[in-house]
């Protein structure tokens, strides 16, 4: 753990389309991004489309776990997991999954609004003090940090492209409502995520 | 005569499916242990049976065939992720379910949770197989695996204490 690494009480309270814009335009390689249900998804696909994001329309929480499944079929590409704070909640056992793998690959971004808000804003866990980077570490994710702000958010993420993961970076973000809305055609968005990733042809 | 683990871990093989993602169980013991002592297989346990289906699922779509193994309290943790990942995306992610909860089960909780096991699969219209017979073991786990990968669509095949013994109070 970094003497600098602060709290989530400390960490800058940032807009989440600009964090999403901001990782999308950081991907030169082909990256992978698995985006988890609900605003976080919406986001990622209003960022623009490539054909290496995968896009989930409901199984809550599995996110970290599918862009785990990605990393280790293909070990030489770098996958990015964009997951919500209410949906981590639900799956923390993965996160010791992906340390004891120690899934090299893997970097996971956490967008930390406290608030469950596609369903009226009700308030989660990590809104009530449950801090997910600590949780992070505690389950073995050495590499896990808050983003301070919107610099410090550019450089970890300038610093997940280049080193060995798995990493976690937890990013405090408002309420701002989405900028899109996915398309809700399961067999396309997997088969267009195959093609991006050169499964299929 | 192989026995029963034996012939799925080497009809595994045979068939490139290398991930095996799994939640313990008792009857699947010498099955786990056999694929971890071969360095054909990527094995690994899970806290979660979802959490395993999630990997699963991204592994395929990355490439690689895997297997998710579990007892039945396990399956019955899964018709949401099922219903919403691998059903409707198209994803074939394989399980193998040891059956607990029928032909001597001690504890009624396992009894009922077994239960739910076909009714669901079939509510999702996925494709099921239940093994009760050592020279089935191969042909069904072969042509299973085939018809998921080519059709992909999920499929789950179930091991009765026919074939496996079962778990003894």
């Amino acid at each position: 753990m970094r003497n600098d690494a602060i709290t989530r009480d400390q960490a800058k309270v940032m807009g989440r389309f600009d964090i999403t814009k901001a990782l999308v335009a950081k991907l030169h390689k082909d990256e992978a991004v698995i985006g988890g249900i609900g605003h976080t998804n919406w986001d990622l696909w209003a960022s623009g489309r490539r054909p290496q994001n995968f896009y989930m329309l409901g199984s809550m929480g599995l996110a970290v776990p599918i862009a785990m499944g990605v990393a280790i079929a293909q070990p030489g590409r770098k996958v990015f997991a964009l997951e919500g704070d209410g949906s981590v909640l639900m799956q923390l056992g993965a996160l010791a999954t992906v340390a004891n793998r120690a899934v090299g690959n893997l970097c996971i971004v956490i967008m930390d609004n406290g608030t469950y808000q596609i369903t009226g804003g009700q308030i989660t866990a990590t809104g009530q003090g449950a801090d997910i980077v600590a949780i992070a570490r505690g389950a073995g994710i050495a590499q896990a940090e808050w983003a301070r702000d919107e610099g410090h958010f550019a450089a970890l993420m300038d610093q997940a492209l280049v080193t060995d993961g798995p990493m976690l970076v937890g990013v405090r973000t408002d309420d701002q409502k989405p900028f899109g809305q996915t398309e809700r055609d399961p067999p396309q968005l997997r088969d267009r995520f195959m093609r991006g990733l050169g499964v299929k042809n | 005569m192989s026995v029963w683990w034996q012939i799925i871990r080497d009809t595994l093989k045979a068939c490139e499916v290398k991930l095996i993602t799994y939640v313990p169980d008792n009857v699947l013991n010498p099955l786990l242990k056999a694929i971890h002592a071969d360095d054909y297989f990527n094995a690994f346990v899970c806290t979660r049976e979802e959490e395993a289906v999630g990997i699963v699922a991204g592994a395929w779509m990355g490439g690689m065939r895997g297997v998710v193994m579990m007892q039945t309290s396990g399956f019955a943790t899964l018709p949401n992720v099922l219903a919403s990942l691998a059903v409707p995306y198209q994803i074939p992610v394989l399980m193998v379910v040891s059956e607990r909860g029928t032909l001597g089960e001690f504890n009624i909780g396992q009894a009922m949770v077994a239960r739910t096991v076909r009714p669901a699969l079939d509510a999702m219209g996925i494709e099921h197989h239940t093994l009760t017979r050592l020279d089935e073991v191969a042909f069904i786990v072969e042509r299973t695996v085939r018809q998921a990968v080519t059709t992909q669509q999920p499929a789950c095949l179930i091991l009765s204490p026919l074939l496996t013994g079962g778990k003894a109070p």
